[in-house]
């Protein structure tokens, strides 16, 4: 009987990398619409990681970072956050928003309409994740409206573990990088799904559990 | 020397004067100051959820949650000879981080584990001197042991001591 993160065999951990590859692939696409550039992605890194592992390769716990979280329900069920790094941030809103004379922002401030464009990113690419697990299992799976927060990393992805906390302190980290003309983006996303979603996808996949 | 020690997620240090104890970026987790200010020992324990007893079937971290974390920090405490009527509290952290839509299932863990933890002091009749809690912000949090001061860090509020 599955229980936990940590005891995901390495065909499971494949399986969702593979989720992940469909779900990045999808982003990109997205990104590359909205953002009228043309954007490539690497191959995602996925982790099963500690929650220690996973804020340090954001930069520490206290870092700067901007995340849009997205809960999911239904057949389904668990929370996908899209993780940006303030600079990171900073620079796709650069892009997206050049043909809006802005005024100079202060450092560490973002205005109303960046924060909204940011919200709308992540909420297109944690669809674009949830919607590789549909397509894939069939699931029938809704989503709530995204939620933005700039604050400390170590306090923003603690609330997905937290939300989900009996599911043990292993997180799936995701991290891609997004390049565009000029730029490259890294991006993190962390999906954590009830125990019964991840073997409800594994038993749609044709995978022992 | 005087030494920092880290505190993790689910996790808590007992150590005395000189040391600092610090734990990173609380969420809606809650950090746990307590003291002995006479023997200057004290302890800082980072709590993710509130009770255990829904887990109490299965094998639990018992540093992750409020009821079981404090009181085995307590008991520790009291091994290295503190007295229980000595302690006092400072806590800090319970943050609701985003700003949910009223009736949603998620977002009202950080005030569940203020409360929770405010309980479980209570029935140990540890006084709380200090709290920097709830709001919507992350928090870091330095306990000197050399004097009892919890000094709280946010991104762009100022530092709290109390």
């Amino acid at each position: 009987m599955l229980k936990n993160y940590e005891e995901l065999s390495d065909m499971h951990i494949d399986v969702l990398r593979e989720i992940g590859n469909i779900g990045a692939g999808n982003a990109a696409t997205a990104l590359a619409t909205i953002l009228d550039e043309k954007v490539e992605i690497s191959l995602p890194i996925v982790k099963i990681t500690d929650f220690d592992t996973a804020v340090r390769a954001l930069g520490g716990a206290e870092s700067m970072t901007v995340g849009v979280l997205v809960n999911f329900f239904g057949e389904a069920n668990g929370m996908i956050m899209f993780l940006l790094k303030m600079e990171d941030a900073k620079t796709i809103l650069s892009i997206l928003l050049r043909d809006f004379e802005e005024e100079n922002d202060d450092e560490d401030e973002i205005s109303e309409l960046k924060l909204s464009a940011i919200r709308e990113i992540g909420n297109i690419l944690g669809s674009s994740y949830i919607n590789s697990i549909a397509t894939l299992t069939g699931l029938q799976i809704n989503l709530s409206v995204p939620y933005i927060a700039i604050d400390m990393a170590g306090a923003l992805m603690s609330v997905p573990i937290i939300e989900f906390g009996a599911v043990g302190d292993k997180i799936m980290f995701i991290e891609e990088i997004f390049s565009g003309s000029e730029n490259d983006l890294k991006s993190n996303v962390i999906m954590f799904a009830q125990i019964d979603t991840l073997k409800l996808i594994m038993e749609r996949l044709g995978l022992e559990i | 020397m005087s030494q920092t020690l880290v505190v993790g997620i689910s996790d808590y240090v007992v150590s005395k004067n000189p040391n600092v104890l610090v734990t990173y970026a609380l969420g809606s987790c809650v950090g746990i100051c307590l003291y002995d200010s006479r023997l200057q020992i004290g302890g800082l324990s980072h709590i993710m959820l509130p009770d255990s007893s829904q887990f109490a079937h299965q094998e639990i971290n018992r540093m992750k949650f409020a009821d079981t974390a404090i009181v085995d920090m307590v008991k520790e405490m009291l091994r290295l000879g503190c007295d229980l009527h000595r302690l006092t509290a400072k806590i800090a952290g319970g943050a609701k981080m985003f700003q949910v839509q009223p009736g949603s299932q998620i977002g009202s863990i950080g005030d569940r584990n203020v409360d929770s933890v405010k309980q479980v002091l209570n029935s140990l009749q540890i006084p709380i001197l200090a709290e920097e809690t709830r709001q919507n912000y992350g928090r870091t949090v330095y306990f000197d042991l050399s004097t009892g001061i919890m000094r709280v860090h946010s991104l762009n509020k100022k530092i709290a001591e109390v």
